[in-house]
This record gives structure tokens, C-alpha cells and sequence, in this order.
């Protein structure tokens, strides 16, 4: 063999190498889901046939079904929430610009060196004192606006035709009438990378709940799934099930939005 | 003039409906990002608990000065910096590299498998990297099997294994992520310029070091302060994978901030101090990433 042709067989191995231990770890987490919690210890690798076991511990030991109501509860709430306020403050940073607006928006950009750890304590005792622990309300308040997320839409408003905009004003539309009818419509792929990045943020968040979310009943996903280890003993298969459970939408909007989602992560930080 | 008239007016109508479409967001944001930093500091220079709060100067900071469990939060958050980072991101690069290859066999398989990771939560996969690095657990019992080991590795209760099991973790997490960037930059470097080096006879590795890497400097750049900035504010990983543990071998500083305000008698205003810490250290990041954004 020549050296370039190995080096060809090694660059596939290469590859392949890395993306079997990517998908590995996934894999690994939905056959444990059907196994015993000892042969997923003793490191069995094939389905086995304790998932309905396996789910029935796991609905005996935590309300499953109300955490995952919680979770895309909050998570639409605050997707929702944060796309009508931020594209129609993105709109209007770039639409109706002037030098106070502008500066406006330079202010606002700053907040997004503020890390969440930093803020953590006085947005819980915020909250606490409006009486909103345990509470959607608290969840999805302090991440309705981000200037992530004006900016993007004030970066997708600047590719708007104005022309849409005078001839509408021509028509008789008004100005709220002109965002809803025409910028929303020809703005769609701009919603959907935003709706994406802030569902996952908002269903995989966890410190913020970890700390507000204080009653039984209005705990999340991922405050259930760190409480199923807290104990002495951990069952793996019913953890591994409500990790699969948990993991299974994310993994599925990703596949199907695979371009959306890489395009949102580039640039969530440009 | 009329018609001018009728145009200013026009004008200073379209700028007021202009504001309040930007209000409601603004207002949001001095509510829950400038508010909350404010009283952070605020706090930060006081003691006591609950109402009865005196100020108490630097006192807070002072104590930092002398306080260990914070030195040791650094310091492993620096540690895993600098392991994790400079691996993590040359692997992505390399990845990128082979991936952003028009001719390459089974290209959006590899794309998607390595890009997978990512759709999973923080504290999803850091369970499934506790479980798999427990005692009793299925590397233990691969390697075993394999005869690496004779005797199972207590991968999560030794100082040093416990900071490897939560570095490997991150970069099975978020190497995909950072290919992404570097897929989406390399796009952008003409096609032609890889044809004129393959005819100068530059090889795979001279490419790779001569033109890529020069060429992502400012991407690289970004991406290392991204993860930098995560790091800083570690939590899901280390609370999850390891609680911080053994002996705080593990303990990030925001899970040290979540002690000292959550976990035992609150001492929200010393935890303030520590957090406008951090704040200050990823603001002078975000400093240098926003002059890295405009040089590009």
C-alpha cells in the first residue's frame, strides 16, 4: 500500500473511532433502559426484556408523567414568551433605529456578560419575595428576553426589504400590522433556529429549577433524574430508562432539524 | 411644507410605536440582568442573614483572600481548563478538517454522530457518565474483561480519575459542538486555495498547519473563550457526576456559590462576593470575545 492510501484508511478510522464513542454513550443508555440493573452494571450490551419492570419501578418511585409536564410546560411558556418579545424587539431595534435605540442596544448586549451564576442569588430572592417559588411564572421570567435573541432578530430584520414595508404603509396596513402579516411569515426559519435554541435551553435547564423549584409537584425532568441517584442504592435500568425518557424529544428535534440547530449554536455566540 | 410637516409627524409617530416595540424586552432585561448584578455587588459588601443585613466593606472580599474550599473551586476549574480546552478543540478541529472534505464516504453519518452528543441535557449525560464510570460499572467491567485491569478502578472517589471522568465527560459533550463552528469557517475558505497547495505539493499535515489553522485564528480564538467562559461557570457536570467530591477534589466555584446560598445556613452576601468574581473574570472575556467578533 502507497502512504497515501494508508493514510486514507487511517483517516476513516479515525472517524469512525470518534463517532462510535459519540454515539456510544446514547446507545449504551437506551438497551440499559430494558436491562436489570445488574446486567447493565455487568456491562451487558444487548436489549434485554426489563424495560416494562423497569418502567413500573420507575413510575412507583417518582411522578414521572408530572415531571414531564412541568418540563415542556415550562419550556413552551418560556419559548413562546421569549419569541414574541425579543423578534418584536429585534424588529423594532433595526425598523424604527436612532441614536437613542441604538445606544439602547448597546447597553443591552453588555447583559450578556453577566454569567448566570453571578445573578443566581439575587434572582431568587427576587422571586421569593413576590411569592413565585415553585412556579412556571419564576421559571421562565428571568430568560423571556435575552439580547442573544433580540440581536438575532434585529440581524434578520436587516435582511427585510424595506420596499415590503413602504408599500404595506401604501396599503393601509399598520405598523404592529406589517410585523404580524408580513415580517413573521417571510421570518420563518428565523423563528424556528430561535424557538429551538431556547426550548432546549429552557428544557434542559437545570440550576435555575434546582433552586426554585422547591414543591414536589413542580419539579423538572432533570431535577427527577438527579434525585434517582440521590439515594444509596441506584437502580441503572429505571435510571437509564427516565434518562432515555428524557433524552428521546431533544434527540428527535434534532434529527429532524439538524441544520436549524447547528445554525442557532453559530450563532448564539457571533 | 405641509407634506413635511405631515412627514415629521409621520416620522415621530413611527419612532414611538418603534420604542414600544422595544420596551417590554429592555425593561425585561434591567429587571433580571442589570437589577440583579447591582444587588449582587450591593450584597457582596454586607453581612449578616436575612434583615439583619450591616454593611461590612471589603470584608467579604478579604475573606476570599484566606478562604481555601474557594481556592481549591479555582484551582479545579483551571484544571480542567487547562486539560479539557486545548483537547477538546484541536479534536474538533481535526474532525472538522476530515469532515469539511466534498469527496468523503458516509460524510453526514460522521456529521451527525459527532454532532449528536449535543442534543443531549447536562445532566442527562453526566448520570450516564457517573454510571458508567461507577465502581461497579460498565467500564470497569469492559476493562476487565479485556484484561487491562485485575482489579475494578474507583474511578469517582480518587482525587485525580474524578477529574478525568469529568474531562472526558466534557469533551464527549462538547467537541461536536465546537466542529460545528469550525465546519461552518472552513466553508468559508475558497476551495481554490486547497487546490493551488495540492498542486505546490503541500501534504495533508502542511494544509492542515499551514492553511487551516492560520486561517481559523479568529474562530479558534472565540470558541477557546467560549469554553473558557463554561468552564467558569461549571455546575451540571461536577454536581452531577461527582457532587464535587472526593474531598472537593471536583467542586466548581458556581457549586460552590450553590453551597454557600442553598445548601447549608445561607451566606448569600460571602457567596456574592465569590459570584461577582466570577462575573468580573467572564466579563473581561466577553471583553476580548466582542473585540475578536468586530476584527472579523
Amino acid at each position: 500500500m502507497t502512504k497515501s492510501k494508508i493514510a486514507n484508511v487511517l483517516k476513516y478510522v479515525f472517524l469512525f473511532v470518534a463517532a462510535m464513542i459519540s454515539i456510544f454513550p446514547l446507545v449504551w443508555m437506551f438497551i440499559s433502559a430494558t436491562n436489570t440493573s445488574g446486567d447493565v452494571l455487568g456491562g451487558r450490551l444487548l436489549p434485554g426484556t426489563n424495560l416494562l419492570v423497569n418502567f413500573r419501578a420507575l413510575t412507583a418511585r417518582a411522578d414521572i408523567g408530572q415531571a414531564l409536564w412541568n418540563s415542556l410546560r415550562n419550556a413552551l411558556v418560556a419559548t413562546v414568551a421569549s419569541l414574541v418579545v425579543c423578534s418584536i424587539a429585534g424588529y423594532g431595534f433595526e425598523v424604527y433605529h436612532d441614536r437613542g435605540k441604538d445606544f439602547l442596544m448597546r447597553v443591552l448586549l453588555l447583559s450578556m456578560m453577566i454569567p448566570f451564576a453571578a445573578i443566581m442569588i439575587p434572582l431568587f430572592m427576587m422571586v421569593g419575595q413576590l411569592n413565585l417559588l415553585s412556579t412556571t411564572t419564576a421559571f421562565v421570567l428571568p430568560t423571556v428576553s435575552t439580547a442573544f435573541l433580540i440581536f438575532l432578530f434585529r440581524q434578520s430584520a436587516r435582511y427585510f426589504p424595506r420596499d415590503i414595508i413602504e408599500s404595506s404603509r401604501l396599503d393601509g396596513l399598520s405598523e404592529l400590522g406589517i410585523f404580524l402579516r408580513m415580517y413573521i411569515p417571510v421570518m420563518r426559519s428565523t423563528y424556528a433556529t430561535a424557538g429551538i435554541i431556547t426550548f432546549m435551553a429552557a428544557w434542559n435547564n437545570y440550576l435555575w429549577p434546582l433552586i426554585i423549584m422547591q414543591s414536589e409537584e413542580s419539579r423538572t425532568m432533570p431535577l427527577l433524574l438527579s434525585n434517582l441517584v440521590a439515594g444509596y442504592v441506584t437502580d441503572y435500568g429505571l435510571l437509564m430508562l427516565a434518562i432515555s425518557i428524557s433524552v428521546l424529544p431533544t434527540i428527535v428535534i434534532f434529527l429532524l432539524l439538524q441544520r436549524s440547530f447547528a445554525e442557532g449554536i453559530v450563532l448564539s455566540v457571533k | 411644507m405641509a407634506k413635511t410637516l405631515n412627514n415629521l409627524k409621520l416620522k415621530s409617530r413611527q419612532s414611538i410605536i418603534g420604542w414600544a416595540f422595544v420596551i417590554p424586552a429592555a425593561l425585561l432585561i434591567f429587571i433580571f440582568y442589570f437589577y440583579p448584578i447591582g444587588r449582587a455587588l450591593f450584597l457582596s459588601f454586607q453581612t449578616g442573614i436575612g434583615a439583619n443585613m450591616q454593611f461590612a466593606g471589603l470584608a467579604n472580599y478579604r475573606r476570599l483572600l484566606s478562604d481555601n474550599l474557594f481556592k481549591t473551586s479555582l484551582t479545579n476549574v483551571l484544571t480542567f481548563l487547562a486539560l479539557q480546552v486545548p483537547i477538546m478543540l484541536t479534536l474538533a478541529l481535526a474532525l472538522a478538517y476530515l469532515l469539511n472534505d466534498k469527496t468523503l464516504k458516509f460524510r453526514g453519518f460522521f456529521r451527525t454522530a459527532l454532532f449528536l452528543p449535543c442534543a443531549t441535557s447536562l445532566v442527562s449525560y453526566s448520570l450516564i457518565f457517573r454510571s458508567m464510570f461507577a465502581l461497579d460499572g460498565f467500564v470497569n467491567a469492559l476493562l476487565t474483561n479485556l484484561n487491562l485491569i485485575t482489579s475494578p478502578i474507583n474511578w469517582l472517589a480518587n482525587p485525580w480519575t474524578a477529574k478525568l471522568v469529568i474531562v472526558l465527560a466534557l469533551t464527549w459533550r462538547w467537541t461536536g459542538y465546537n466542529m460545528i463552528f469550525y465546519l461552518a469557517a472552513l466553508q468559508n475558505i475558497d476551495a481554490s486555495i486547497f487546490e493551488a497547495a495540492v498542486i505546490d505539493g503541500a501534504g495533508a499535515a502542511a494544509r492542515f498547519f499551514r492553511i487551516v489553522v492560520p486561517m481559523l485564528r479568529p474562530i479558534i480564538l472565540l470558541t477557546a473563550i467560549v469554553s473558557t467562559n463554561g468552564t467558569l461557570q461549571l455546575f451540571d457536570e461536577t454536581f452531577n457526576i461527582t457532587n464535587g467530591g472526593p474531598a472537593n477534589a471536583t467542586i466548581s466555584i458556581s457549586q460552590y456559590i450553590y453551597r454557600l446560598s442553598f445548601q447549608y445556613s445561607p451566606r448569600f452576601s460571602y457567596a456574592a462576593a465569590i459570584s461577582f468574581v466570577v462575573f468580573i473574570l467572564v466579563a473581561f472575556l466577553a471583553m476580548i470575545q466582542m473585540r475578536v467578533g468586530d476584527q472579523r
